[in-house]
């Protein structure tokens, strides 16, 4: 980002904040297609990449600005692009191809009224299963979750983080909401913002295996025109990257690739709680834009006489089950609020099976108010 | 020949996975000659293929590559080719991978000019998947989703790129390596702009199988019967061209080529205040 705007308290969209982000975390390669409510996302890249010497470019459609950025992240760039949900459809083969390849990559996506087109300009939580799911296959994926203009800054830089130190696809999962609001935030100076690379291999030419098993089930990378020759390859492959389809190469392949993030929830599993105490009889659980509302419930706690506490999952992918279930120990009822029919509540039910959980839900494309969220809980006390 | 090519193959991964008479041994040979008629490194090509039998050439190659998914290929080559304008990237496409699936990637990258070399192998069909029609399949063809004869016709992908508005456009058969390799030379050594060379081939196992043209050596001959040189044409009545393969380079001009462009992009950006 330019050096004039780091250290600074700056006024800015969320979507804005997201580009800022980007470019602080070190990310030079933007290819996408334009869709609302991302679009300023893609304004930001075009006019600022070529400044610190990076691209931008827009593709033909969403298929070839994931292919792009894949290729150009196999070359060595970070690399990002953003989209919405209509956008992610098109993008899911080759969501798993980051992941087979181990190309590092961050995929934003401003969520909007589904299912098909919906409602271009109205926000909602929809897409919670389909960035988990939507590529075919056994796979893991991270997905980070701003509620605040800072956090849209905050969480790009570590999804950049976590995409270079895992070599997987990472996703931003923002919404209309908080993807097109203006908040004040403070731009740390370049010294305070921490920054992960991927690793890169040092070994011999001819030991270097592109898809080296290690302890860390992490391969060490060399990029196209490395003099260790890489072989990026989609379908089954052995360690040196040349095709292998003998099942037990292949198991294995496919165990290491969800393992590398699975066993790495502690560290990647970001949360916040508010008023979470011993004595929390009410426990909502949100993400995104439904942060927001829950916030003001529970500024307002005191005033019904309840003893609410918030827990906002920063991490929605892999699921912060543990930490759920470390907050809701001693809770009575459970609270999900979402702009779905209750994906996120769908996947806690995984999880908690003796506390009741009731969900606040809406679909038509209008935030969630505190009205809603209290009067869910009220009506369960009545019961 | 001088150049032999063997320093691009990987040892040991012969023979190849491709039915005996594929065509796409011959287009592979033209393909690494021409490299090393080029000097190209090892370290500083990358060759990205699609899926499909013609994309399951990187297997025998020890550059770097990029196995990537059905007609993404010249995406894929878009990204890295920006990402590190010094590489020499080269894309390999079936005629299903680059003309079908990924024909959108292919008329926009030879419109934007992409500084990268495809060599399609055109075999008429779907060969890995079992011969089903492509989008060059020739109307009246018999294939394994044209049991009555295909309805639709076809690309001239050549004529296709050119005026999409690619630097340079070849075209000829396998049974003309020599041509072949020319032509894959001249495109690998054009300094800007997207190089396209169609390389028309032969899948005796579907293709020629179903409409009855015989062993590989038949089809060989068969090409080289239909070929007719472009700068022939002129003088030819409409109907004499029909099932004729027009083979030879389509076009040959000087463009300033995507990296080019996007360098005075960064430059303009740069300098603004
Ligand atoms: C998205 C997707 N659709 C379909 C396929 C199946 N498929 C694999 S190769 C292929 C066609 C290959 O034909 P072509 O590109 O002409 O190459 P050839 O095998 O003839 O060399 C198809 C349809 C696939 N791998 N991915
Ligand atoms: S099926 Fe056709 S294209 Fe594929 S290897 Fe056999 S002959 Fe070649």
């Amino acid at each position: 980002m330019p050096e004039a705007r780091l250290g600074k308290r700056l006024f800015l969209q969320g979507n804005i904040a997201v580009g800022e982000g980007a470019i602080a975390a070190g990310a030079r390669f933007f290819a996408g297609y334009p869709i609302t409510p991302s679009s300023e996302i893609a304004h930001h890249a075009a006019y600022c990449l070529p400044k610190v010497g990076g691209i931008y470019i827009q593709m033909e459609d969403e298929i070839g600005s994931i292919s792009a950025i894949i290729g150009a992240s196999m070359a060595g760039a970070k690399v990002y692009t953003a989209t919405s949900g209509p956008g992610i459809s098109l993008m899911n083969e080759n969501i798993g191809l980051a992941c087979m390849v181990e190309a590092p990559c961050v995929l934003i996506n401003v969520q909007r009224a589904g299912p098909s087109t919906g409602l271009a300009t109205k926000p909602a939580q929809g897409d919670f299963f389909q960035i988990r799911w939507g590529t075919h296959g056994d796979h893991s994926i991270i997905a980070l979750s701003p509620a605040t203009v800072q956090e849209c800054f905050d969480l790009t830089i570590k999804a950049f983080n976590f995409a270079e130190r895992f070599r997987t696809p990472v996703f931003v999962l923002m919404d209309e909401i908080i993807g097109k609001m203006h908040e004040t935030i403070v731009v740390p100076n370049p010294q305070d913002i921490e920054i992960e690379n991927r690793k890169l291999a040092t070994c011999l030419p001819e030991e270097f295996k592109p898809y080296a098993y290690n302890e860390d089930l992490v391969p060490l990378f060399a990029p196209f025109g490395d003099i260790r020759i890489n072989k990026a390859n989609g379908s089954g492959h052995g360690q040196d990257g040349f095709p292998d389809n003998n099942p037990d190469n292949y198991d294995r392949l496919v165990r290491r690739l969800n393992d590398k993030i699975e066993k790495n929830k502690k560290r990647i599993c970001l949360y916040k709680t508010f008023n979470c105490q011993d004595d929390t009889e009410i426990l909502i659980i949100a993400y995104g834009c439904s942060v927001r509302p829950a916030l003001a419930v529970i500024e307002q706690a005191a005033r019904y006489g309840l003893k609410i506490g918030l827990l906002q999952l920063q991490t929605l992918w892999p699921f912060p089950d543990e930490i759920i279930l470390k907050y809701s120990r001693k809770v009575k009822k459970i609270i999900v609020p979402e702009l779905s029919l209750g994906q996120l509540r769908l996947e806690i039910t995984r999880y908690i099976k003796d506390i009741p959980i009731k969900g606040v839900n809406k679909v038509g494309g209008m935030s969630i108010t505190p009205e809603d969220i209290i009067k869910v809980i009220k009506a369960g006390n009545e019961e | 020949m001088k150049y032999t090519g063997k320093k691009f193959i990987k040892k040991d991964s012969l023979p190849f996975f491709w039915c005996a008479g594929c065509g796409n041994g011959i287009i592979l040979a033209c393909l690494v000659r021409a490299m090393e008629e080029n000097n190209f490194t090892q370290e500083n090509t990358v060759i990205v293929t699609g899926i499909g039998c013609w994309g399951k050439a990187d297997d025998y190659l020890n550059t770097h590559t990029f196995h990537g998914t059905h007609g993404r290929a010249l995406a894929i080559a878009t990204g890295i080719k920006l990402a590190k304008p010094s590489l020499e990237v080269i894309v390999l496409v079936g005629d299903g991978d680059g003309a079908t699936i990924g024909g959108n990637h292919l008329i926009h990258a030879a419109r934007r000019n992409m500084d990268i070399t495809v060599i399609m192998s055109n075999n008429l069909n779907y060969g890995m998947t079992g011969g089903q029609y492509s989008g060059t399949t020739p109307y009246g063809s018999i294939t394994s989703t044209s049991r009555y004869g295909h309805g639709e016709d076809e690309f001239n992908i050549s004529e296709l790129v050119k005026a999409a508005g690619a630097a340079y456009v070849a075209k000829e058969t396998i049974a003309n390596p020599l041509r072949l390799q020319k032509f894959i030379s001249r495109a690998l050594k054009k300094e800007n702009g997207f190089r396209f060379v169609e390389a028309m081939s032969i899948c005796p196992t579907h293709y020629g199988k179903e409409n009855r043209l015989g062993k590989a050596a038949e089809m060989i001959e068969g090409l080289k019967k239909n070929s007719l040189k472009i700068d022939l044409i002129k003088d030819r009545r409409i109907d004499e061209l029909t099932a004729k393969i027009i083979v030879g380079e389509y076009i040959d001009r000087e463009v300033d080529g995507y990296i080019k462009r996007y360098r005075e992009i960064q430059k303009k950006a740069q300098n603004k205040k």
